[in-house]
């Protein structure tokens, strides 16, 4: 079993937002409704590129109970493998394309007597639907939104219409950034952080809240890393028999599942621990760049996460 | 097919009685000669026609009956069906799950009318019809949960998910084998699970939860569990052991085939979508070892694998004591022959006994 | 001695450390009878901890042993009470109004500790942010899930529900959220049946 359940859907809207981020919305090409979700959750999206399938992750950034549309929000990363680069010059209006059911790695503790949000550019998106949730629910929080400046802050007029003293907007032009250690001091007992962003920003606040003495439960990140580009290199798929190449632009993930090998998979940005695979032998080495593994493993050899990962040298036999 | 339900009870007088229909779509659990603790987890999405594996929710001939049985234990004891505060989300995820599939999958019995979030639901064969508004507690006679789970047969345990790991912190629970919702609520994964003979030890429950951990919207996973149960008795609960347990030692050679009862129960998975909780109900199928009999793989297997199961097992599941006795009488029914792979119980290929 | 080595488990018992100083602006200790030997151990390892804290403690049949002693640490805001249940309307205030980063350190009998663990977690601590450290009586609370009533200090296994009057076996299975560990009836199978109670760990 890898993936999750498919939805064929046609792209219903394109919105530009500002010169980097654009939004994407869809309906079910079937009429039928959506699922709802809960806030933070990512859906898959599959791009046929040229001939190569590419899935990448997008948290859903619309009203979770809203069963017509979903909608996602894309920053265009030129230096990237052209997944961004993809939505952003080739998908239209109208289009055919097929999404992935919702899947939630960075759900809101319902628990929390008061959520705590803090956002850094694009990572604004999974709090959009969070939001819209804890409304519902009268529910407690407060967004801290970092981004470069007002041209490029997406969904600032939005949400500081809507929300004016729940919503914190920061400018890193202006030379305005978040003071973390006075918004940590002071927070009732029962408050839970939430941080998407940059991984400077998740290292930031997981490092300061630690240092406060902050329970590691009251604290959640999530760091979607794209795949990044490299070295083409060839590897061995012992259970299938196959010998493949990894191009320089896909990713070890995608080119197993280019030769048809099925393997499991949640979260494509070296988070949820799904496509752990086990090295069978090597003469090389490693280019880990998942945090899911621990550092003892990365130096083991033993094991290597696919949908980020990947390899310079002679040769690697994965357990596939 | 329309389904004659029946009037009969699980306590007092035990006139609960499976139908041939019944006993032939019985959840039989082995599906080979021996049993070993295993996730056994597959795809929950239907199954052969008239089986139980066919709906979301099975309803069957027993469901009027087992609603008022579980009525009658809520009355003595309120304490079975609890949610924590953060779950009313889930509860209403649970609520939507259960009357969206059964007005879809018995459109006869169940009706759901949805107009935004004014909602009607006719149960027919309760002869229920409530209007009522769709996340606003106010407008229905119990919290969500417990409202749709009064309603639905089986046990239901509603699962938060955080911090890699699921927290019973919701549930209906009235028709156990042998736990307290009361005394487990709040607890993890493996809190719950550490009664269980070795559970430390086996890796098997760490692999459960990284599955169930997994488990996605729109694709339901389901499994087998059994034990052992004198009298069809459905709320073999911790809190009332003190008065069921006595009636453990009144198995006797005549009686063994009549009053001991295999119990099997169906658990699922559902991903709740609102909430990110995981919904795990537990449905319970009773069968006599008389109803076992009639099918002459069953009786062939059950007799192994109650002969070779290990002591400890037995022990955990509360019939060690009762074994000799009812090996005496499965033994009757083993003729040696061999069994076909799986559950069913192909009566069509399988050998009469000799 | 006031240590005790609990032999190993099932995964929903408990387990204790020992208390250690954490990063943090406020420390909140709550400790019964021996538990005070633990705090004054922690104060030896770390000068300013105490300055910084709050102590709420119940010597039980200790006396003035410890109190004394307690008072010579330096701390911030010592409280001695009778009993938890005085002493729980107190702590409750203290966690509500408390701020994210409060360490939490409990100390004493497993009652003490689990049922101010109760009360922390309610106020928002997860239970695994919370420092336990057992010294003193091996006596537990012990819940009877038949009539849910319970029965404090619990040395003997089998021991007579205090409420409803079975006889009850001693589980090792516990339940964070009633702070008490599970009893259930020994003799329902095979009534007066009842072998003769032995003392716990012996």
């Amino acid at each position: 079993m890898s993936g999750v359940e498919k939805i064929n859907v046609k792209v219903s809207a394109i919105v530009p937002l500002n010169e980097l981020v654009t939004r994407f919305e869809f309906k079910r090409t079937d009429g039928a409704l959506f699922p709802t979700f809960s806030g933070g959750a990512h859906t898959v999206v599959e791009m046929i590129d040229d001939g190569l399938t590419r899935l990448n992750p997008y948290s859903l950034m619309s009203d979770p109970m809203d069963q017509g549309t979903y909608a996602i929000s894309v920053r265009r990363d030129d230096e990237g493998r052209g997944g961004s680069l993809f939505m952003h010059n080739n998908v239209k209006v109208g289009d055919d394309m097929v999404l992935s059911n919702p899947v939630n790695l960075f759900s809101l503790d319902l628990r929390a007597k008061k959520h705590l949000m803090i956002a850094g550019g694009i990572g604004i998106t999974p709090f959009m639907a969070q939001i819209k949730q804890l409304d519902r629910a009268h529910g407690n929080w407060e967004l801290h939104y970092a981004t470069r400046n007002a041209a490029l802050g997406s969904y600032v007029d939005e949400l500081t219409a809507t929300h004016p003293n729940d919503v914190n907007v920061y400018y890193d032009d202006d030379k305005n950034f978040i003071d973390l250690e006075n918004l940590l001091d002071g927070q009732q007992l029962g408050t839970h952080i939430y941080v998407c962003g940059p991984k400077g920003m998740i290292n930031w606040v997981r490092g300061k809240t630690a240092e406060l003495g902050w329970p590691l439960e009251a604290v959640h990140y999530e760091e979607f890393l794209a795949p990044q580009p490299g070295k083409p290199f060839e590897v061995k798929l012992s259970i299938s028999n196959k010998v493949i190449t990894v191009g320089e632009n896909e990713s070890l993930l995608e080119a197993i599942e280019r030769e048809g090998v099925d393997a499991p998979y949640l979260c494509r940005g070296g988070a949820c621990g799904q496509c752990e695979t086990a090295v069978i032998g090597y003469d090389g080495k490693f280019i880990h760049r998942d945090h899911w593994l621990e550092d003892d493993e990365k130096a083991s050899g033993k094991k290597i996460m696919p949908c980020v990962s990947r390899f310079e040298g002679k040769t690697l036999v994965l357990d596939r | 097919m329309t389904i004659q339900f029946k009037d009969e009870t699980f306590r007092g007088d035990y006139t609960y009685k499976n139908s041939d229909w019944a006993i032939k779509r019985f959840p039989f659990p082995f599906h080979e000669d021996s049993y070993m603790y295993s996730v056994n987890m597959e795809q929950h999405k239907g199954g052969p026609e008239g089986s139980i594996y066919e709906k979301r929710f099975d309803v069957d001939e027993h469901y009027l009956s087992e609603m008022r049985d579980r009525a009658m234990v809520l009355a003595d004891d309120p304490l079975r069906c609890q949610s924590l505060p953060h779950m009313t989300l889930a509860g209403w995820d649970l609520l939507e799950l259960i009357m969206v599939s059964k007005s879809e999958d018995y459109p006869d019995m169940f009706e759901l009318h949805r107009d935004g979030d004014q909602w009607r639901w006719v149960n027919k064969p309760m002869g229920i019809d409530d209007s009522f508004t769709f996340m606003d507690e106010t407008t229905l006679p119990y919290g969500p949960m417990e409202y749709i789970t009064r309603q639905t047969q089986g046990d239901f345990a509603v699962l938060d998910q955080r911090d890699d790991n699921l927290w019973m912190d919701a549930g209906m629970i009235t028709t156990q084998a042998d736990w307290s919702l009361d005394f487990d609520i709040g607890m993890n994964f493996f809190e719950w699970h550490a009664p269980v003979p070795k559970a430390n030890e086996m890796g098997i429950f760490i692999r459960a939860l990284k599955f169930l951990l997994n488990v996605q919207q729109g694709a339901p996973a389901r499994r087998l569990n059994w034990t052992m149960t004198v009298n069809p008795l459905l709320d073999t609960s911790p809190e009332n052991y003190h008065k069921w347990g006595v009636q453990k030692t009144e198995l006797a050679p005549e009686n063994v085939g009549e009053k001991q009862h295999l119990r099997v129960e169906l658990q699922t998975f559902f991903r709740l979508p609102r909430s990110n909780a995981l919904v795990f109900p537990i449905r319970c199928y009773l069968a006599s070892f008389d109803d076992l009999m009639t099918v002459p793989k069953w009786g062939r297997r059950l007799h192994r694998v109650i002969r070779d199961l290990p002591e400890e097992l037995a022990t955990y599941k509360g019939f060690i004591d009762n074994r000799p006795m009812m090996l005496d009488y499965l033994s009757a029914y083993d003729d040696g022959k061999p069994t076909s792979d799986g559950i069913w119980p192909d009566l069509e290929s399988e050998p009469e006994r000799s | 001695m006031s240590k005790f080595n609990f032999p190993e488990s099932i995964r929903s018992r408990p387990t204790y450390g020992t208390l250690e100083a954490r990063a943090g602006k406020s420390h909140l200790f709550v400790a019964d009878a021996e538990g005070a030997e633990a705090i004054i151990d922690l104060a030896k390892t770390d000068d300013s901890l105490m300055a910084k804290s709050h102590v709420i403690y119940i010597p039980k049949d200790t006396g003035e042993k410890y109190t004394s002693q307690l008072e010579k640490l330096g701390i911030n805001q010592l409280y001695v009470g009778p009993s938890f249940a005085a002493a729980q309307a107190r702590l409750q205030r203290t966690l509500e109004r408390a701020h994210m980063g409060l360490q939490l350190y409990l100390t004493g009998t497993e009652g003490l500790m689990g049922q101010a663990q109760r009360d922390a977690m309610t106020a928002g601590i997860p239970h695994t942010a919370i420092q336990t450290e057992h010294r003193g009586s091996i006596g537990r609370r012990m819940q009877c899930v038949h009539c849910k009533g319970i029965t404090e200090d619990v040395k003997i296994d089998p021991f007579v529900c205090s409420h409803c009057g079975l006889n009850l076996f001693v589980r090792d299975h516990y339940s964070r959220r009633l702070a008490a560990f599970q009893a259930v009836c020994i003799d329902a199978e095979d009534p007066g049946n009842v072998p003769p109670s032995v003392e716990l760990y012996s």
